[in-house]
């Protein structure tokens, strides 16, 4: 039986975004992506669930040090993200559309960087209570 | 009397910012939520009436009614907007919520008919940032 222990923090920031793909008119940005399209952007408060699964530190008694985790999605994503407008204020988002999916996968990237190898990382990113992605996917 | 809500929500962009000022006085006082490029949230908008219930319907008032009279009056003027440009009844305010909360009262109890009052409207910015307002001064 495996060892593993998945361990959760959850962390929030509130952004403005919109979605729009510059390759097409902006009737075309409009019939895609409806509402979420206003050139004016609207905005959300983002709720991110941090997985991280591993085996426990026997020195510790940890998978990973949460106080630490926290410090790590707070530099690495909260700085970065909260209280911004995602495609005007955030270089990860030049090129590329700032949905949910892309929003988590960003995320990821930044954290994966961050995080013992050993461990594994999953995102799950509210955009609202009732809409969220999670990445990577597992069934 | 019986109290009945209506829980609604919206999406939308907005910063705080006093064009009295300069940029780093908004700075100080408003601090990230003044940000030029804006920010957004997740809005919850819970509106409470009061009144005694119809004899014949049960009812103080058709919730379905009351949805439709949020959706026309607010919802549809602040849903997936930017707050600050967009929104007719905020224009010239300071976006916060207090003055949203009394924009929206302001849009709603003209649309309700006598036999019941508006009592309550509580606006959530975030979970943990709520305004309630019940008219008046």
């Amino acid at each position: 039986m495996s060892n593993k222990f998945s361990v959760y923090r959850k962390e929030h920031f509130n952004a403005a975004h919109r979605l729009n793909n510059p390759n097409w008119d902006d009737a075309t940005n409009q019939k895609v992506f409806g509402k979420c399209n206003n050139p004016h952007y609207h905005g959300h408060n983002y709720e991110l669930i941090v997985k991280v699964v591993g085996e426990i530190n026997p020195e510790t008694g940890y998978v990973i040090d949460m106080k630490e985790l926290s410090t790590i999605i707070d530099t690495h994503v909260l700085e970065h993200f909260d209280h911004k407008n995602l495609n005007e204020d955030c270089i990860e988002f030049k090129d590329l559309n700032p949905s949910a999916e892309n929003i988590a996968l960003v995320i990821f990237q930044k954290l994966r960087n961050q995080i013992d190898s050993a461990l594994d990382l999953q995102i799950r990113l509210y955009e609202t209570e009732r809409n969220f992605v999670e990445y990577p996917h597992t069934i | 009397m019986v109290y009945i809500t209506r829980i609604e929500h919206f999406n939308a962009a907005h910063k705080l910012f006093n064009p009295k000022w300069t940029k780093e006085e908004n700075q100080v006082v408003f601090g990230k939520c003044a940000n030029e490029n804006w920010h957004g949230h997740n809005f919850e908008l819970h509106v409470t009436l009061t009144g005694s219930p119809n004899p014949e319907t049960g009812f103080v008032f058709d919730v379905k009614k009351l949805s439709g009279i949020i959706k026309e009056h607010v919802t549809e003027k602040l849903d997936h907007k930017n707050l600050n440009v967009e929104v007719d009844f905020m224009a010239d305010k300071i976006c916060s919520i207090e003055n949203l909360v009394i924009g929206i009262w302001n849009q709603l109890s003209p649309q309700l008919p006598t036999e019941v009052k508006l009592h309550a409207l509580k606006l959530y910015e975030t979970p943990r940032i709520y305004v309630e307002y019940f008219g008046g001064k």
